[in-house]
């Protein structure tokens, strides 16, 4: 360690570790495993070495949450997204809720305003009717409350055991805002991290209700819609906002690296500026997982110039929910593509995507 | 992070600002024309060190080598071959920890098998194995079980509430070892240059301080057995330090909050009744080490499930490119191994020390690349 050699063929190595990850991945598993859906490393492969490539349009290949078309001088945004929570009813919401705000969200952080949601559900032969009718129910809430209309729907029924109770997926539109052109290519170095509130609920409340644990805790999923945070960042931030990711699977660390690596910038978080409730800490530490990487269904990860960041994190704070709004780190260049962390201990780490599947079926 | 009372506990020993005072202890302490290399044992303390990012707040003349402590870096390919083999038997449920999923077997892993149809399910602790095995009696549940001492104790728990509860559609492939075995195969290797020990805490708190005794006895090197928080590791270092300079060499407890001199008298017990020590283990990189595993007792005999299953044995060497045997022994840092983070990486592993989160190689891929790097403004 000590002499200067060792440092540079460290340091050697390091860098051709770095040109291997860089590269595009290719899809080269002989079978989909349980990582494949994680939102790690494996799903990455499968998005930019299988699905991408095959589909070649410019919209998909940004890799955003949904992608835009322009109909008659007006940009449309549209995404879609499919629900296999386990299990369905959990504290805090429920799949169908899910099914709606994560699909408005989806819309939302790309800058657009939701306004229709399609319903697809595909049912396991034996749900109750109660259920079902308590999921459509909630659908119908969420959907009142997050102000879109669910204009079309398709209703399958499969075997028993051929589905696990309810699979739910929606596919929504939106009005694309003018007042900001947000997109991961749109980050600089300079521009301030936010996120919308503390993180680490919603993985923590699921993993909690399967009952594997034996632990309890009163953590409540965070599901909700984001678009009134978004416009309250729109209003304040203007083109001042760069970039918004919701933090869903795989949590605000994933969020990170991959708009690392698609701006092609470094991001440095402070550890200790990273709201998380006191009660998703405990539970994460018992469980040895770290909240950075649990997923979440009410926050989002916004990127703001540094001379908007302060009216970006006020108008947050006035919005309900987001009391906790914090900046927790900056954007740097070198080296481009990687989060590092400075730790509440005062070292610091590199934090990557994880490679394994720390929890499926969390949305 | 930022965390109140439920956390308080955990928060002070991870004060900052202790933090510096400890780094600054230990620049005095050190003779800056010496070369110290302290090995920790256990993979908990490596995964703290590159969480933390503790290597910064150490002076450059100190390094730390990781040590053979990481339960699921030195299970052999074999091993999981065999529990494979039983897994993909009909009527079987197989079920064992997350990280263990993901070790590469000769041909394929425990999360590969899955896919192609074996029923194996990760669980949290062996009595979440057995409580599936009563809640499916018609199936047979395999507990895949590993771990130092540390673990050791409640699968032998669970072992006793299963018979005491007669279910016998339950059993375990035991693939538990033992700590002192391989630390003094390590001692007695030639290529090892080490100055003193971090001691292994967790496995402390069952097998007490007593067992490390001959590392300073026979060896001459200091131990201090250490907790698993930044505070801890440092306030460790400093002591090892400070036995070096002042010509000192025996075992000293710093996790004292938790490791008793004894160790658990009642865990060492129901070890005893449970399992014996097998004649020899293959350890992954290590090679063959006498008596350093546990099998279940004939008393047991019916809850083995290698007895139960017939499995294929076979010892499978590892890949050639693989140097997990010299990052386990600390002669190599992770990234000096020949396919580190190019062939070898978290997704797709060759070698155990880059699958679980406390191997040196994937701790260090994870955490510890670039941790000294400039950022540029």
């Amino acid at each position: 360690m000590a002499d200067v050699t060792v440092g540079d063929r460290e340091h050697r190595i390091l860098e051709i570790i770095e040109t291997t990850r860089a590269k595009r991945p290719r899809f080269k598993d002989s079978q989909v495993t349980m990582a494949h859906g994680a939102g790690g490393k494996s799903t990455q492969t499968l998005i930019e070495g299988l699905f991408a490539p095959a589909f070649d349009s410019a919209a998909l290949a940004e890799l955003g949450d949904a992608g835009a078309v322009e109909v008659d001088g007006t940009r449309i945004a549209m995404t879609t997204d499919s629900f296999v929570v386990r299990p369905i009813r959990f504290p805090g919401g429920s799949i169908g809720e899910l099914a709606v705000n994560g699909t408005v969200n989806d819309l939302a952080v790309s800058g657009a305003r939701p306004v229709a949601l399609s319903l697809s559900l595909i049912l396991e032969e034996g749900l109750g009717a109660a259920e079902l009718e308590a999921e459509v129910e909630a659908i119908a809430a969420a959907a009142r409350t997050a102000e879109v209309e669910i204009v079309a729907g398709d209703t399958k029924v499969v075997e028993r055991g051929h589905a696990d109770r309810m699979y739910v997926c929606t596919t929504g539109i939106g009005i694309v805002d003018g007042r900001a052109a947000t997109a991961p290519t749109a980050i600089r170095p300079g521009d301030r991290i936010l996120v919308s509130g503390e993180v680490g609920a919603h993985g923590t409340a699921i993993m909690l209700a399967r009952g594997e644990f034996e632990l309890d805790a009163d953590i409540e999923s965070d599901t909700r819609s984001l678009w009134p945070v978004c416009e309250a960042l729109l209003a304040a931030a203007g083109h001042g906002l760069r970039c918004m990711r919701d933090a869903t699977r795989g949590g605000v660390a994933t969020v990170l690296n991959e708009l690392a690596r698609a701006s092609q910038v470094t991001m440095v978080i402070r550890e200790s500026e990273v709201p998380v409730a006191p009660a998703v800490a405990g539970a994460a530490e018992m469980l040895g997982i770290d909240p950075m990487y649990v997923a979440n269904e009410g926050q989002l990860v916004a990127f703001v110039a540094p001379d908007h960041a302060e009216a970006a994190l006020e108008a947050m704070r006035g919005v309900d929910g987001c009391s906790r709004a914090a900046e927790i780190g900056e954007v740097k260049t070198e080296p481009p593509g990687m989060v590092l962390v400075d730790t509440a201990f005062g070292g610091r780490r590199v934090m990557d995507l994880l490679a394994g599947d720390p929890l499926p079926r969390i949305c | 992070m930022s965390s109140a009372a439920g956390l308080k506990f955990v928060d002070e020993f991870r004060d900052a600002e202790l933090g510096h005072v400890l780094s600054g202890e230990i620049a005095a302490t050190v003779d800056p024309d010496r070369h110290y290399k302290l090995m920790e044992v256990c993979g908990g303390h490596t995964h703290s060190i590159y969480r933390y990012g503790i290597d910064d707040l150490l002076p450059e003349n100190v390094e730390l080598v990781h040590g053979p402590g990481c339960p699921v870096c030195v299970i052999p390919m074999g091993r999981v071959d065999d529990g494979i083999a039983i897994a993909r038997r009909e009527g079987v449920i197989f079920t064992c920890f997350g990280d263990m999923m993901r070790v590469p077997g000769s041909e394929q892993s425990l999360l590969e098998a899955k896919a192609e149809g074996a029923d194996v399910r990760m669980v949290y602790s062996p009595l979440d194995a057995l409580r599936l095995a009563k809640a499916n009696p018609d199936r047979e549940v395999v507990f895949f079980a590993i771990g130092f001492e540390t673990t050791a104790p409640s699968t032998a728990l669970t072992l006793i509430r299963a018979r005491v509860e007669g279910v016998n559609n339950f059993s375990c492939m035991c693939n538990h070892v033992t700590i002192v075995p391989p630390l003094r195969a390590l001692l007695d290797s030639p290529d090892l240059r080490l100055d003193g020990f971090i001691g292994p805490g967790h496995v402390s708190t069952v097998v007490g301080a007593r067992p490390f005794e001959f590392i300073p006895a026979d060896y001459g090197k200091p131990v201090v057995i250490s907790g698993f928080e930044p505070l801890d590791v440092l306030q460790t270092v400093l002591m090892v330090l400070r036995q070096l300079r002042d010509g000192r060499c025996e075992v000293e407890n710093q996790y004292t909050r938790v490791v008793p001199y004894e160790g658990n008298l009642r865990a060492l017990e129901v070890m005893s009744q449970v399992f014996e020590l097998r004649p020899h283990f293959e350890w992954r990189g290590l090679g063959f080490i006498s008596q350093s595993a546990l099998r279940l007792s004939d008393a047991f005999a019916e809850f083995d499930a290698e007895r139960r299953h017939e499995v294929p044995g076979v010892r499978v060497a590892d890949p050639k490119a693989c140097q997990c045997g010299e990052v386990l022994k600390g002669v190599i840092k992770p990234w000096e191994c020949k396919v580190f983070g190019t062939a070898c990486t978290p997704e797709h592993a060759i070698g155990t020390c880059m699958v679980s989160p406390e191997g040196a190689c994937a701790a260090y891929y994870n955490y510890g690349r670039f941790a000294s790097e400039k950022v540029v403004a």
